[in-house]
């Protein structure tokens, strides 16, 4: 659609026309090279539909060794994956459980930072000091996922550890920190979902800052004009438009969370636990369908079968939360105009 | 003080008229009413920020280290910034009263949530640069791992095949991926097929797609299907890589594009076609030209992603010490592989081979990104005085970050 141009409604219907008339056609004569033109951009936009749709074919009909011999059920339900038994039993729960639970924890960190810096970025600085923040969230953005992983790997790890030991000594009774009399705190979900945060941070506050930005000025100027505080004017005004933009983000910002891949194969040990273990997410353990199937690249012909059936499952889950995201941001008020 | 410049503008004179009309009738009218200015933050207001910081943090060293038995250095700095919160927020509250002073706590919220964005990118780039200068040295750029043992010290051997490998791998990536994105960006953008929207739809759905995931794609499509035939081209190598790379990118590509090209005024656009030209020539010679900055700032940020892409290439071109200059046989390393094989190896020297390899790969993802600023820049002051006529600067929209596949 050339331009923005929001199309009204038509306000009021015009008269119908008698049926008989015959209308006047506006046709386009398409020249040789237009048609030529026409079936290249459509072939171009017609080969990425094809593309999505062959990743998800091939995953699946390469998947199906593994599959059909463990069964869709069995494989979707199971925690452990144990190739070294005959015959063996791999199954993805273990990695799901612990997919969600860094995708959340990087979530949960990263929203409030994104929706604060966001606010600080359209609604409280300069027009100079507007351009330095985006350039940062920019920057952090641009950062690639291997160096985040290094970074957290071998410098920010230890420099959690005392926090975690914070957290679970002053609110061990929560079940989320409990953490086993002996435990190593290192390599933990808690850390890889902060390390994930800081990767997702960048995307939230784009998407949020580009719904806030949208805010009409006229309500905003009108809560200013009844006395209203800048927050008092963020409170009720900026943040109510915004709340679609705010949840869609946040969903988009866990559909990246959920697919990151070499930062937590890095970080977390990736051997599959029970849930009752994972949920303890600030002792070492824990592992994710990405970070399992990168940290097996090269395995034999079953055990790949498998992690290709594992990356099935990621790939439809991130592009169901990927879908949810854009629905609730295009439904949203605020969120009609902005692309995510 | 900023975005609501014409609100804050539009402030006094409302509030001025309303009072005026109010006060008429009820209070008396020599009455001396005093402004009230939410916004304004005189030197005391600075005395009282500073004081409830200090009062805090002593509070907080006197309950962790003096009255407990102490705690971590986290949960002092999360207590004393809780502490100060409130004081800060008691002694404006007295001063200034409830809805200002709840005004000036978000106020310090916000500016510190935006500080905490700074701090991990300032760390994150300080501590590779310093951790990668100690082994970097000019023979990084000439040679390869030939012959290195786990004995030698970090310094000896490179990373030059990485680096050709990167270039390599990216260059294909780039050739395959480009004309596929600006062609599907022209159709999302250009056409008025009924297929946009399902087009649109999967752009969006592929730009979530973890990039693992295209990897894995490849492999399962054009690898593990000729495992058996033994023909070199369909093994790992570093084709199949830019073929991976090439999926990730393409999402990112067209959308940045797409916005591009949406910045066009319509005007150029029907100015041409009114002209009698045909809809490819509008294309080609109206709207690529007016874009062309955004374009290329879309490529480069483009490149700069596919750059330090990891996951896709580790079930595709796996990784090789030695220099393999052909991309279409045999396992080749690139720089992200190059860092992340290192780094897990147990000896140190390995792991500082691969701190220089990442700022290598940080240096370089850096200046492609200040490349595509600098393309990218806001030239519309310059305009403004030259003799052209003001053109849309396309490239603005191409600067918002790439919210395309960042699962490397």
């Amino acid at each position: 659609m050339p331009g923005t141009v929001v199309e009204d409604p038509p306000v009021a219907e015009d008269p119908p026309a008698p049926r008989e008339r015959t209308r006047r056609v506006i046709t386009e004569v398409p020249s040789r090279a237009d048609r030529r033109f026409n079936q290249i951009t459509m072939g171009a936009g017609i080969s990425v539909l094809v593309l999505l749709t062959l990743v998800g074919l091939f995953l699946m009909i390469q998947s199906s060794d593994a599959l059909g011999e463990t069964g869709i059920w069995t494989f979707l339900t199971r925690t452990e994956w144990r190739t070294d038994v005959t015959p063996a039993r791999i199954g993805v729960l273990g990695l799901l459980a612990g997919t969600v639970l860094v995708a959340v924890v990087a979530v949960v960190i990263a929203v409030p930072l994104s929706v604060f810096s966001a606010l600080a970025i359209t609604e409280y600085s300069t027009a100079k000091r507007r351009k330095w923040l985006v350039g940062v969230v920019d920057l952090l953005a641009a950062v690639p996922s291997l160096l985040f992983g290094l970074w957290g790997f071998l410098y920010l790890s230890d420099k959690i550890v005392p926090i975690s030991l914070w957290l679970t000594q002053n609110f061990g009774w929560f079940p989320l920190f409990k953490t086993s009399e002996d435990a190593s705190l290192t390599g933990s979900i808690f850390i890889a979902g902060i390390v994930v945060a800081l990767m997702v941070l960048p995307i939230i506050t784009s998407v949020v800052r580009e719904v806030f930005s949208q805010t009409p000025p006229g309500e905003k100027e009108a809560a200013l004009a009844l006395g209203g505080t800048r927050w008092g004017m963020i409170k009720t005004v900026v943040l109510p438009f915004g709340k679609g933009g705010i949840v869609g983000g946040s969903m988009l910002g866990l559909g990246r969370a959920l697919g990151e891949t070499i930062a937590v194969a890095l970080l977390l040990p990736q051997v599959p636990q029970k849930i009752g273990e994972s949920i303890h997410i600030l002792q070492n353990g824990g592992a994710t369908v990405s970070g399992f199937i990168a940290n097996r690249a090269g395995a034999d012909e079953f055990t790949t079968s498998g992690l290709l059936a594992a990356g099935l499952v990621l790939f439809i889950i991130t592009l169901g939360t990927n879908m949810i995201a854009s629905v609730v941001v295009s439904k949203s008020r605020s969120g009609a105009g902005v692309d995510i | 003080m900023t975005s609501t410049t014409s609100a804050t503008s539009a402030t006094p004179e409302t509030s001025t008229k309303t009072t005026t009309m109010a006060t008429a009738s009820r209070a008396p009218r020599n009455r001396k009413r005093t402004a009230r200015r939410p916004r304004e933050f005189t030197t005391f207001d600075v005395w009282v920020l500073v004081g409830s910081l200090i009062s805090a943090l002593c509070l907080n060293w006197l309950i962790f280290y003096r009255l407990t038995a102490g705690a971590s250095a986290f949960g002092f700095l999360l207590g004393s910034y809780v502490t100060f919160l409130a004081i800060f927020a008691i002694v404006t509250t007295d001063r200034v009263g409830r809805l200002v002073a709840s005004d000036r706590v978000m106020t310090v919220v916000v500016v510190t949530a935006a500080a905490i964005v700074f701090i991990p990118l300032v760390l994150l780039i300080g501590y590779i640069l310093v951790e990668g200068l100690k082994a970097l040295r000019p023979s990084f750029f000439f040679e390869d791992q030939q012959g290195i043992t786990p004995v030698m010290p970090a310094t000896s051997g490179g990373g030059f095949h990485a680096i050709i490998g990167t270039i390599e791998q990216v260059g294909l990536a780039l050739l395959w991926s480009l004309p596929l994105a600006l062609a599907a960006a022209v159709f999302l953008n250009e056409s008025r097929s009924k297929w946009r929207r399902p087009v649109r739809i999967f752009v969006d759905a592929m730009s979530g797609l973890p990039s693992i995931v295209a990897g894995l794609f490849i492999f399962a499509t054009l690898i593990l299907p000729f495992a058996k035939s033994g023909n070199p081209l369909f093994g790992y190598n570093g084709f199949m890589a830019s073929l991976a790379l090439a999926i990730t990118m393409l999402p990112t590509i067209t959308r940045t594009v797409e916005v591009v090209l949406r910045l066009v005024p319509d005007g150029l656009r029907e100015a041409s076609l009114a002209l009698g030209a045909s809809r490819a020539r509008t294309v080609w010679s109206v709207v690529f030209p007016t874009s062309r900055t955004g374009m290329t700032t879309a490529v480069v940020l483009g490149i700069a992603r596919a750059v330090g892409e990891t996951a896709p290439l580790l079930f595709t071109s796996f990784g090789y010490d030695l220099m393999n200059s052909n991309p279409f046989a045999g396992s080749q390393e690139s720089l992200p592989l190059f860092v992340y094989r290192n780094i897990r190896k147990p000896d140190i020297a390995a792991v500082q081979r691969g701190f220089a390899g990442a700022l290598v790969l940080m240096l370089i993802v850096l200046g492609l990104f200040a490349i595509a600023r600098f393309i990218g820049r806001d030239r519309s002051k310059r305009k403004a005085r030259g003799p052209k006529p003001a053109t849309p600067n396309s490239a603005q929209a191409a600067k918002q970050p790439l919210k395309g596949g960042s699962n490397a």
